[in-house]
């Protein structure tokens, strides 16, 4: 095993120090808003990780035309490792709009447009390692999840688009208006400022977890070519 | 809550959201670091092993300088004698 490269320590570190910024600017510097109290900083988070997540899925399915083209198994496992990231960072959005969503809308849940295709989005991903975990044969496994991360991959762009196409109380508080929105709000400068620090944060965070989530599949693929190698 | 006049105490909806990502993230990244660590286990056992299942290399005896033998005519020295013959 190659000890970790300097560039990836680096950035280990440099994760860290977004994400403690980050907290502080949506924690103390951001201005509370005045309808909804402090629960509206979980928003910087909640966009944060969803940013990331999505673009997460969409890395996924390139990844896997990819392999469909040149059947090098390397692109199945940056395909993987995209996913994993992904499925974690959407399990925190959810988990975010649940919370912001009990107070604003009065009910921790609803089935709503957005929120169902954002549970659809989860539930597609968690099957998909479900699928490779039945499969031994890794060019099968590799084939049949490179297919399904390209079809699923479609559940990205529905989810991200299903607040500007129907009708929803989830606000669109980025580039559009909802008339049936409940929770809706205008941001400051200030705001602003944090929001965007937030997507950078979580794109950094994603970048280094993504790094480390493919030298640990590296690390399983030269484990199980040793395994191979002894049992023969 | 949107005809209220005072802004609601929600800070307690706030933490919760921000203990389930920071528990989250930590859960994920102590994942990733513990897999790592009985892959590089595994690793180094599978490599032993391999190293114990490949087959033993049998040490030859050094072969010393050939030492001219009886029945090694060529080996003999050369005499007067032996340039008359």
């Amino acid at each position: 095993m190659q000890s970790k490269p300097l560039a990836l320590k680096i950035l280990d570190v440099v994760s860290i120090i977004v994400l403690g910024i980050s907290t502080y600017l949506a924690l103390v510097f951001a201005p509370k808003e005045l309808v909804m109290g402090d629960v509206q900083r979980v928003f910087y988070f909640h966009i944060g990780t969803a940013w990331t997540a999505l673009l997460g899925f969409i890395l996924a399915a390139l990844f896997s035309v990819v392999y469909l083209i040149t059947k090098n198994l390397r692109w199945d496992r940056l395909q993987v490792a995209a996913i994993e990231v992904s499925l974690v960072f959407f399990l925190i959005t959810i988990a975010l709009g649940s919370i912001w969503a009990r107070p604003a809308w009065n009910t921790w849940w609803t089935w709503d447009p957005r929120l169902t295709t954002a549970a659809v989005t989860e539930l597609i991903y968690i099957a998909y390692f479900m699928l490779r975990q039945g499969i031994d044969e890794p060019e099968k496994r590799a084939r049949f999840g490179a297919v399904y991360a390209l079809v699923g991959g479609i559940s990205a762009p529905i989810t991200f688009f299903a607040i500007r196409l129907f009708r929803t109380i989830h606000p669109v508080v980025i580039s559009g208006s909802n008339a049936a929105a409940q929770g809706s709000f205008n941001m400051t400068p200030d705001m602003l400022t944090t929001f965007f620090f937030a997507l950078f944060t979580f794109t950094v965070i994603f970048i280094d977890l993504f790094w480390n989530r493919i030298r640990l599949g590296d690390l399983q693929d030269k484990v199980e070519q040793l395994k191979l190698k002894v049992s023969i | 809550m949107f005809f209220q006049e005072v802004t609601p105490d929600t800070s307690g909806y706030m933490i919760a959201g921000y203990a389930v990502t920071f528990i989250v993230m930590a859960l994920y990244v102590a994942s990733i670091y513990i897999r790592n660590r009985n892959l590089i286990q595994d690793m180094t056992m599978l490599e032993e092993m391999d190293r114990a299942a490949a087959p033993v290399e049998v040490r030859q005896p050094k072969k010393s300088p050939a030492k001219p033998t009886g029945n090694n005519k060529l080996a003999k020295p050369v005499t007067k004698r032996s340039r008359k013959k």
